[in-house]
């Protein structure tokens, strides 16, 4: 838990000077330092870690392995790092057109500034989206531009230092790569591509966090960000198959894991099988898949919907990527359904078929119970566990007492991968409506494209920066407590893994009382089951609602 | 301070021109050479940092969805916020780029005591952007009177559409007033909101200032120390015909004005002007979002890049799948060897 | 990818906007340039040839303000002693004659409109 008291948050948030509360700061943003305390950095990526990464990556995208700590003078960085980092931004600039434009044509609006829910937490300037690119506007500028290198501070430009490193560091490390600035700067500038290449740059001279590097190369290695090992993973996800027992009285059957010849190859971020709350979101996929009969199995090498490594670079991004076509091809399956996971669909919907594609060797997704064809994913060949199940309700195809979750006054949170870099907002609202009676929308400034972040993805959803956390997760937990109290919501919905863990604690620290699910516990915990006892508590065992005596 | 810097820059440019036509071969340079090339240095540099852009790809289809995707047939999709033909992006970018759509949606949130953050939308920034750009352009269009002969149909509607209150003499244009009156608008919001004048740089003044220079010249010139407007459409046509003359009646305000202009048109390329072409180039704005339904091509997409192997994978965890009952390809050894050789291109952590 | 096929033709199409008034010279033919017929009658105007020829537009907008509306004297006396008339048409067109060869000429070129003519009647004069 973060180590401020609530009470002394709310009133810091509000009260405390900063640019949310209207004060004027004195200095000029390129002379204030980024100091480094605890509870505001990340700790430092483990040495023999960055070395396995490392050797498995062509060139040195990882820089030096070495111990270091963030809060000395002396990172270890090799002699050489200025250039490292010149020469990264030019080979960059020549990769990403987006790199270029969104470098040469912000006008400094404004729009944006008051977007970021860092900078709505913590009103530091320097999580205003604008001057979070000027940070590294402000050295391209001087690499980059001679007009801007001779005029130097008058054109923005400034020579890059280990002050301005400490800022990259600071800084790239407080945004979650949301999009939400995108959606409101009128050239679409996304900072998302910014701190991209921010951290790309970084990592070259070997600046990175452990709470990143540490799950990528698990997942390189046993195939998710823990750490389990094939048969780990499956007995964690049979021993849930008790749990479902328990609950609702029905025995699965049909759960395979690394099976040939199977129709559907499902990947889930791997948090669903080890975490509260993701579990229930898990038994809530199993329960789906009995109940229609779906032909399906898990992988233990492709255990890993999630990829750690889009925080990183996208060397990393692209081999942990990979194990998806490599084991739907080496199991023979016919298409990928794909779980609830917020960045995975990112990385998905966005890069995956470009960066590992073409998915030949399977057929367009076409749903064994309805016949419906995705067409929308045709060409990649894996589709969002929402698409499916909304498309099984709309044809009939599930048999589902809503009052099963009459006990849950639900509303959703749009996770922004799927909302900003996918436009995945309807499906999952109509699974809700159709399993749940009570269900309240949020504020209109705060859902759908306009979704406010956890707070903690990216790679942040780690114990040593709880405060900034509880910060950053503010606005998010704002508006479900606008809900709280109006409509009594006690279940916050969403379908991103990092959420459902992230939220957990966003929710314990600002609205004691509301609960953390992802749909398809909803889904679950609604379908009628072919041979069921009679149902008087949810997936959590907890009394359904006339059961509480 | 910033922005008494980018004042005091755009007073000596004019002081430069003032005193610079008075000096022999002056007027030759600022009323011939110069324009010629600022507007050469314009042209080329645009083209050139517009192909320098074009020069590096758009590896990956990235487009901000800011709506419901195309889905399943019976889900609306919102084909404007979030395109998935190039019909659609044809829309989106035509309403970003005409009528500045995503300003328009723009909000201004607030902390309160509580905390409590509360949301309101906020169409000043629009409408003073819109104002600005299209009163801009209607000016531009309007002085084609002064470089074409005979003065195309168009140029003649729009003077008297801008002139149509028929106030004073010569007649008011309401652009002038508009013009500079978002100028101003746009400078006061960088210089008194705390958040703007903390990230205002001075170059973002600089086009600011040096763009009401011009503004308040040119009306100088139509309403207060009038111009002979005949030479100097002697001069303007002239320059565009390649046969510039420069009459002995321009005065040292024409020089100035047109001093400014020069110098917008050379620093132009060089600056964050250049939005006026980047926002066309926006990889989150003018891509449909169809890359699950269409595949697209990296052209630096690096192949040597594969996925840490499933044989390697089986290899360092054989005994425990079979153990565990989960189907392997190669059946594991009698005796279990000591250490697994590592796959190629792979090390093996301890876990 | 590179889109260069919309890029290079947008650039084009960049380029002959800004470029519009150097090609629309090629196509079309200028007039001569602007001369307005010099009175025979008269040496001097009523005002000096720069002054005139920048602002004469406010001379007659005071005229019509002072005499029309506010009932001014019509008569009045330039600095040498000279007496004229306060009136377009009975002033200015005493030695300037001609609408189309004196104020067509100029205000033709710079594709000047004045609404003089929406209350005088226009001279009446032969092609």
């Amino acid at each position: 838990m973060a180590d401020t008291k609530i009470e002394q948050m709310s009133i810091s948030v509000a009260k405390e000077p900063s640019m949310m509360t209207g004060a004027i700061p004195r200095k000029e943003w390129m002379d204030v330092p980024a100091v480094f305390k605890p509870g505001n950095y990340c700790y430092p990526g483990k040495k023999d870690i960055v070395e396995y990464l490392d050797k498995n990556l062509p060139g040195k995208l990882f820089g030096e392995p070495r111990e270091w700590k963030v809060e000395e003078d002396d990172w270890k960085l090799p002699e050489n790092w200025k250039e490292i980092i010149i020469q990264g931004m030019k080979e960059r600039l020549d990769k990403f057109r987006s790199f270029k434009v969104f470098m040469d044509c912000c006008v400094r609006c404004g729009a944006c500034a008051d977007k970021c829910h860092f900078f709505l937490g913590t009103g530091d300037p320097k999580n205003m989206p604008v001057l979070r690119a000027e940070l590294l506007r402000s050295v391209y500028r001087n690499e980059f531009s001679k007009a801007s290198k001779i005029l130097g501070r008058l054109a923005g430009a400034r020579e890059m230092t280990f002050g301005v490193l400490k800022e990259w560091f600071m800084y790239f490390y407080q945004c979650t790569e949301c999009r939400r600035c995108s959606v409101f700067c009128p050239y679409g500038i996304d900072t998302a591509e910014i701190t991209m290449m921010a951290r790309e740059l970084l990592h070259l001279v070997g600046v990175n966090t452990n709470w990143i590097l540490e799950p990528a190369s698990n997942s390189n290695r046993t195939g998710n960000h823990l750490g389990l090992q094939p048969h780990t993973f499956a007995q964690n996800a049979e021993f849930l198959l008790d749990d479902i027992e328990e609950a609702t009285g029905v025995k699965l059957n049909n759960l395979t894991f690394n099976r040939k010849g199977a129709e559907v190859l499902f990947i889930i971020p791997s948090a669903d099988v080890f975490a509260e709350p993701g579990i229930y979101t898990f038994m809530g996929y199993l329960l789906l898949f009995e109940h229609i009969g779906l032909d399906y199995t898990i992988s233990t090498y492709a255990s890993e919907g999630g990829n750690f490594g889009s925080f990183t670079n996208n060397e990393l991004m692209k081999k942990l990527n990979g194990k998806m076509y490599a084991e739907a091809k080496r199991l023979g399956v016919k298409w990928i359904l794909g779980g609830e996971c917020g960045h995975m669909w990112r990385v998905v919907h966005q890069y995956m078929d470009t960066m590992n594609g073409p998915a030949d060797f399977m057929e367009v997704p076409k749903s064994p119970i309805t016949g419906t064809v995705f067409e929308n994913a045709a060409s990649s060949k894996m589709v969002h566990i929402s698409e499916f199940t909304a498309d099984l309700i709309k044809h009939g195809k599930l048999k589902i007492d809503k009052s099963r979750n009459d006990h849950r006054i639900v509303t959703f949170h749009d996770s922004c991968n799927p909302a900003r870099g996918m436009g995945l907002l309807d499906e999952p609202r109509y699974i809700i409506e159709n399993v749940c009676n009570a269900f309240h929308e949020m504020p209109e400034n705060t859902i759908r494209e306009q979704t406010f972040c956890c707070g903690s993805g990216t790679g942040l959803n780690t114990g040593e920066i709880m405060d900034l956390r509880m910060r950053a997760g503010l606005p998010r937990a704002n508006a479900v407590k606008h809900v709280h109290d109006k409509h009594g919501v006690n279940m916050l919905s969403c379908v991103c893994a990092i959420d459902r863990a992230t939220l957990t604690s966003l929710m314990e620290y600002w609205n004691p009382g509301v609960e953390v699910c992802g749909i398809s516990e909803l889904v679950g915990n609604a379908l009628i089951m072919e041979g069921e006892k009679e149902r008087d508590s949810g997936l959590r065992f907890e009394p359904l609602a006339g059961m509480e005596g | 301070m910033k922005v008494l810097q980018a004042l005091g820059i755009v007073l000596a440019l004019m002081l430069l021109a003032y005193v610079g036509v008075k000096v022999p071969g002056g007027r030759t340079l600022f009323g011939v050479v110069l324009p010629y090339l600022g507007f050469a240095v314009f042209i080329i540099f645009f083209i050139v940092k517009v192909m320098d852009w074009a020069k590096s790809p758009v590896p990956f289809r990235i487009p901000t969805t800011s709506g419901q995707a195309n889905s399943l047939p019976w889900i609306k999709q919102n084909k404007l916020d979030c395109p998935s033909t190039t019909s659609g992006v044809i829309g989106r970018m035509l309403l970003e780029v005409l009528l500045f759509r995503t300003l328009f949606k723009n909000t201004r949130a607030e902390i309160h005591e509580g905390p409590k953050l509360a949301y309101g939308t906020s169409k000043f920034l629009w409408l003073f952007g819109l104002l600005f750009h299209y009163s801009f352009l209607t000016i531009l269009l309007r002085h084609m009177r002064l470089f074409t002969d005979p003065v195309p149909g168009f140029v003649h509607a729009l003077e008297f559409a801008d002139g149509f209150m028929q106030v004073g003499v010569p007649t008011l244009y309401q652009t002038d007033i508009v013009f500079l009156g978002a100028l101003t608008f746009l400078l006061l919001r960088r210089m008194i909101l705390p958040y703007m004048r903390y990230i205002t740089l001075q170059s973002d003044y600089f086009p600011l200032v040096l763009l009401l220079g011009i503004g308040i010249t040119g009306v100088l010139m139509r309403y207060v120390v009038r111009v002979d407007v005949i030479g100097i459409k002697m001069l303007s046509h002239g320059l565009v015909t390649g046969k510039p003359l420069i009459a002995d009646s321009i005065t040292g305000i024409f020089f100035i004005h047109l001093f400014l202009i020069t110098v917008l048109l050379a620093y132009f390329p060089f600056s964050k002007l250049m939005h006026m072409g980047g926002v066309f180039l926006s990889p989150t704005r003018n891509l449909a979002n169809n890359s699950r339904m269409k595949r697209h091509v990296n052209p630096w997409n690096d192949p040597s890049i594969k996925p840490h192997s499933y044989a390697g994978y089986e290899d360092d965890f054989r005994d425990f799948m079979v153990e565990a009952g989960l189907p392997v390809e190669k059946e594991p050894e009698p005796k279990p060897a000591e250490e697994d050789a590592p796959a190629e291109g792979e090390t093996k952590s301890e876990s | 990818m590179y889109d260069t096929g919309k890029i290079i033709p947008g650039l084009l199409v960049f380029v002959g906007l800004v470029t519009f008034p150097v090609w629309y010279a090629f196509g079309t033919d200028a007039g001569p340039l602007p001369n307005p017929e010099k009175p025979t009658k008269a040496r001097q105007c009523v005002e000096s040839t720069e002054y005139m020829r920048t602002s004469h537009m406010v001379l007659l907008d005071d005229w019509r303000d002072n005499v029309v509306r506010e009932g001014g004297d019509r008569r009045a006396k330039t600095e040498d002693g000279t007496e004229y008339i306060r009136s377009l048409q009975n002033g200015c067109m005493n030695c300037h004659t001609s609408k189309k060869k004196f104020c067509d000429e100029c205000h033709n070129y710079a594709a000047v409109k004045p609404y003089c003519w929406d209350c005088h009647v226009q001279p009446k004069e032969a092609n």
